[in-house]
């Protein structure tokens, strides 16, 4: 490699980097100022914002506001029952039916496809009346399962959408290799289709959770009781309480950021890992 | 197909559950909704079939269809925002993270995509708190360096209020398309790029004649998830300018004026077959976008595909 | 029999968690502000008294509350206790048949007719919810500021605007901390206060319903032409200036004067800390020695969820909640609420003392599109948010801003037309 091409390639990820770095302290800037401020005594938060906090400045009265009044900890199990349960129900239902429709002709292909892309178009908050009724009926209202049904339910047209358009692209040879072998469909999808396409697996995995995950309105409607409350609905409500209290205001706000923020940094891991092992080719 | 071959039993039990659930907790919900578009009530407070004539309100009475127009107007603005902000700037993030050598990579790509897992109400909060005219964040930084004049209660003021709201949601979702385009390019095969380096194709070309066009089916599943995304958005309008979508309605978007017409707000009555005729027309809305896409743009982009 | 055996599951899920021979009510309510008083004063002292019935508060934000509420009462799972907002938000539940009627309920007779007027039927017949509080608008000032600066509260409107110059003219204080960021502020706590002055209290709002009166008429577009003239001695930036900023302007010391509803009093005193000194005034007339008017809004009541498979402990907590006990109770707990309950009621905070004496020294009315006028589309009480936004923005003229809301009214109300 001659020296004019190094330094051109140092010219380069300089640049790369100025321009990610930017991006990035736009990025976390926010989430900064929640967090800093939230440590600060009020006369601080207001007088000067952008400044970290200091012997003198440091309050925890926030904290211990929120803290003293919703059991967080219950809050964040809730949480995480509903959005893992959605997420892996989401992600096997979604998977069996994007298979169904890359993978076979049959009649009706293509509307079963459209009718499956048609909750896409529709936020699901307009059947609100219909599906609390329901759980009514059937009891669920106040338990974890409402919410997860529902959430399958509101995941599953996107979770097929991008499925199957990666699926179409998993080569048949494999397959058909896996079919003279005498291998099952069944087999075949969870074998060797499935783990071919952990990437997109992964992708909608994250596209899933979020939403899920910072619903307030479902959790509003369909599980509002004290022992099932989810960490948005917990958090909202101390939003709601302390509206000028910024102290408590901006707690409340961090403690929702953490929890979500782990589960995305082990996630992202798997994200990763899952997108680069789709990549060696 | 061959006839006497046997039912494929695994394709139902394939389809089975995904159908069933989506089924009964969603699509028959939704469209118990949209149904209500042909009802209306009578003067003794009965419902009675309408035809429709709630259609004919929202599209002639000016009442109705100047608030319907607005609103659309401000969609069309605040989805063209993000076609020409955000996935830009998320495929340029894309193609800076996937430079062979690049390190640091995994940091800057979870960092960036840190706003798109925070919940609207946090992102409505702390922005509405940057940007305050009162408490100052925006203002000191742009006094900083000597810009303060530039400064305007952005929020506050009918010309900018929507632009800005857009640019905050953008800000919040860029990690979408740039992880989605991350995963096409880290798919391109090295082959490809090599076989580009050696021919003596710089950087800057490889990306507009090679990658580019190999990335355009993902960039057309961007376009049309920030489609629907941006026609069903609602949470951050209402979480920061409230359900009246102030000021002066500068930033009612279909779904802030569907949400005050089906739930009510304050004292104004929730009207469910006006707000199923208002949702209704959005679902058209997005139907037509969305075919547009599957049947023009994709099967032409497939041709490109290998 | 569907229904049967919704109540049935539904009251199954609710006993669950209570103890076994307990009844549980549980109460629907917008007001999250008092989450903690209803848990550690309210729900106690009922208790104590009737230890066979537990009572949830269970409260939603108050942007929501209405969504929510209707959602779970079309669905049946709403709380056996409603918290009311006034007029027809209310009567449409009644109507609709999911509100009870409570006409009965002997605790009524601790009720005038005004005070009931809010949740009553148009002709006065069936009374469904019992009245609780009402809220007195008016103006909170920072007395330390206006003593440091040597003023006195303003009783006349020439009086409130060369204190306002005054405050301006010294610069250490925004003169009024008020935005229109949330829109409400501006109809709330500007128009509707300053409004009775110029449209006569209860004699225009009801000249208005019989279609006597036009909102084009002088004593309407005066409120809105004051309105335009306060913009001056707003915060910089008032345009993108929220409720809590407001609050808190006001609160950190910054602001002289805070145009206000007295449900405040509860929220500014915890917060200011003793840092200065509150006092209020009335909203000023035009000339020394007319009569003042004061909006006195019925603002908060209860009621039953007609569905409530608890109905009889339900009205035993109703019952109470009419009794001069609960009224003490509650407006000492939440100063700033005012009872409406006959018998009256010694208050301890003086701030509160202050705006419960303007009810016998002027003449107190209800905010003017609440009753009757809200119920069409265009809503009216919405496009006097937005009109009053606009208005104190300056990006439409008060006469136009009239024009507006009669055009709309007219266009569905009869007497109007």
């Amino acid at each position: 490699m001659s020296i004019a091409r190094n330094q051109g390639t140092l010219t380069r990820s300089i640049a790369a980097h100025a321009a990610l770095l930017t991006w990035t302290v736009i990025a976390l800037f926010p989430v900064f100022v929640i967090v800093i401020n939230s440590v600060k005594s009020r006369r601080v938060i207001f007088a000067d914002p952008l400044a970290l906090p200091t012997a003198e400045t440091f309050d925890l009265v926030g904290y211990q506001t929120v803290l003293a009044q919703g059991d967080f900890l219950l809050y964040f199990t809730n949480s995480m029952i509903v959005t893992m349960a959605s997420l892996f129900f989401v992600l096997l239902f979604g998977a069996m039916a994007a298979f169904a429709l890359s993978e076979y002709r049959f009649r009706g292909n293509l509307l079963m496809g459209l009718y499956l892309a048609l909750g896409i178009m529709i936020p699901i908050r307009l059947g609100t009346v219909a599906i609390l009724q329901m759980m009514v009926a059937t009891g669920l209202v106040n338990t974890r399962t409402a919410l997860v049904l529902v959430y399958t339910a509101q995941g599953l047209p996107l979770a097929i959408f991008i499925l199957s358009e990666f699926m179409r692209n998993v080569s048949s040879d494999l397959k058909n290799a896996g079919r003279i072998d005498g291998l099952s469909e069944y087999t075949i999808f969870f074998r060797l289709v499935l783990p071919l396409v952990r990437p997109a697996m992964a992708t909608v995995a994250v596209f899933t959770l979020i939403p899920i995950w910072n619903d307030l309105w479902f959790p509003l409607i369909l599980a509002p009781g004290e022992s099932v409350k989810t960490i948005t609905l917990g958090s909202q409500v101390f939003i709601g309480q302390f509206v000028t209290n910024w102290n408590a205001v901006l707690a409340a706000l961090s403690l929702a950021i953490v929890p979500v923020l782990v589960l995305y940094l082990i996630f992202s891991r798997h994200l990763i890992r899952g997108i680069t092992a789709g990549a060696v080719k | 197909m061959a006839a006497g071959r046997p039912v494929r039993w695994h394709i139902a039990v394939f389809l089975a559950p995904a159908v069933l659930v989506y089924t009964t907790i969603m699509i028959i919900p939704l469209f118990g909704t949209l149904n209500l578009s042909l009802f209306t009530f009578d003067a003794a407070g009965q419902r009675v079939f309408a035809g429709l004539a709630n259609f004919r309100t929202l599209f002639g009475d000016p009442r109705w269809s100047d608030a319907f127009w607005n609103a659309l107007g401000n969609n069309a603005w605040f989805f063209l925002v993000h076609m020409l902000v955000q996935n830009p700037i998320g495929i340029a993030l894309a193609a800076l993270l996937s430079s062979p050598r690049l390190r640091m990579a995994a940091f800057y790509r979870t960092a960036i995509f840190i706003p798109t897992i925070l919940s609207f109400v946090i992102v409505g909060f702390v922005w509405k708190l940057i940007l305050s005219p009162i408490w100052g964040i925006a203002p000191d930084m742009l006094d900083a360096v000597g810009l303060k004049a530039l400064f305007a209660p952005w929020l506050g003021k009918e010309e900018y209020a929507l632009t800005t709201l857009a640019l905050i949601s953008v800000w919040q979702f860029v990690g979408i398309p740039m992880m989605l385009i991350y995963a096409a390019m880290l798919s391109i095969p090295d082959e490809v790029i090599e076989a580009a380096e050696m021919d003596g194709v710089t950087a800057w070309s490889q990306f507009w004649k090679i990658k580019l066009p190999l990335i355009l089916p993902s960039i057309g599943i961007i376009s049309i998830l920030t489609f629907v995304g941006n026609f069903n958005a609602f949470d951050l309008i209402y979480v920061s300018q409230g359900a009246l979508a102030g000021p002066n309605f500068a930033t009612d978007i279909l779904g802030t004026f569907l949400y005050r017409t089906f739930f009510g707000f304050q004292l104004q009555l929730g009207d469910p077959h006006m707000g199923a005729t208002i949702a209704t027309a959005m679902f058209g809305i997005i139907l037509v976008g969305v075919s547009v896409y599957l049947f023009a743009i994709q099967t032409r982009l497939r041709r490109y595909q290998f | 029999m569907k229904r049967t055996i919704q109540f049935a599951l539904l009251s199954s899920t609710m006993l669950a968690g209570a103890a076994t021979a307990q009844t549980t009510l549980t109460i629907e309510s917008w007001r999250n502000d008092d989450l903690q008083i209803w848990q550690q004063t309210i729900i106690p002292a009922f208790e104590a008294a009737h230890p066979d019935i537990k009572v949830v508060f269970s409260p939603s934000a108050p942007a929501e509350y209405n969504a929510v509420l209707n959602s779970k009462l079309d669905a049946g799972s709403a709380g056996d206790l409603i918290t009311c907002r006034p007029f027809d938000a209310s009567l449409e539940l009644f109507n609709k048949g999911s509100l009870a009627d409570l006409t009965d309920l002997p605790a009524m007779a601790n009720f005038s007719d005004v005070a009931k007027s809010a949740w009553q039927t148009d002709d006065g017949s069936a009374t469904f919810c019992v009245p609780m509080a009402s809220v007195i608008h008016g103006f909170i000032y920072n007395k330390t500021a206006f003593e440091e600066l040597g003023l006195t509260p303003p009783k006349t409107v020439d009086e409130f605007y060369s204190v306002l110059d005054a405050i301006k003219a010294d610069g250490n204080y925004i003169p009024m901390a008020m935005g229109t960021a949330d829109q409400w502020e501006a109809a709330t706590m500007a128009y509707q206060n300053i409004g009775p002055t110029y449209w006569k209290g209860e004699e225009g709002r009801r000249a208005l319903i019989a279609g006597e009166q036009k909102l084009t008429e002088e004593g309407w577009v005066e409120p809105f032409r004051q309105l335009a003239r306060w913009k001056d001695y707003l915060g910089d930036g008032f345009e993108a200036q929220t409720y809590p900023d407001s609050q808190n302007l006001f609160t950190l010391g910054r602001a002289a004067i805070y145009p206000a509803g007295s449900w405040e009093i509860g929220v500014f005193t915890p917060q200011i800390d003793g840092a200065f000194e509150m006092g209020a005034f009335a909203p000023p007339v035009a000339a020394e020695g007319d009569t003042c008017y004061i909006s006195d809004h019925t603002d908060i009541a209860l009621g039953l969820n007609a569905a409530s498979p608890n109905a009889e402990a339900a009205r035993t907590f109703l019952e109470w909640t009419g009794s001069p006990e609960f009224a003490t109770l509650y407006a000492n707990a939440l100063p700033g609420f005012f009872s409406l309950n006959s018998t009256p009621v010694e208050m301890t905070d003086p701030l509160a003392q202050d705006f419960v004496s303007w009810r016998s020294s002027c003449e107190p009315t209800i905010r003017s599109t609440y009753q009757i006028l809200s119920r069409g589309t265009p809503n009216l009480e919405n496009e006097t948010w937005n009109a009053s936004a606009n208005v104190i923005r300056g990006t439409e003229t008060p006469e136009a801003a009239a024009e507006r809301l009669q055009s709309g009214l007219a266009s569905w109300y009869e007497p109007q037309k």
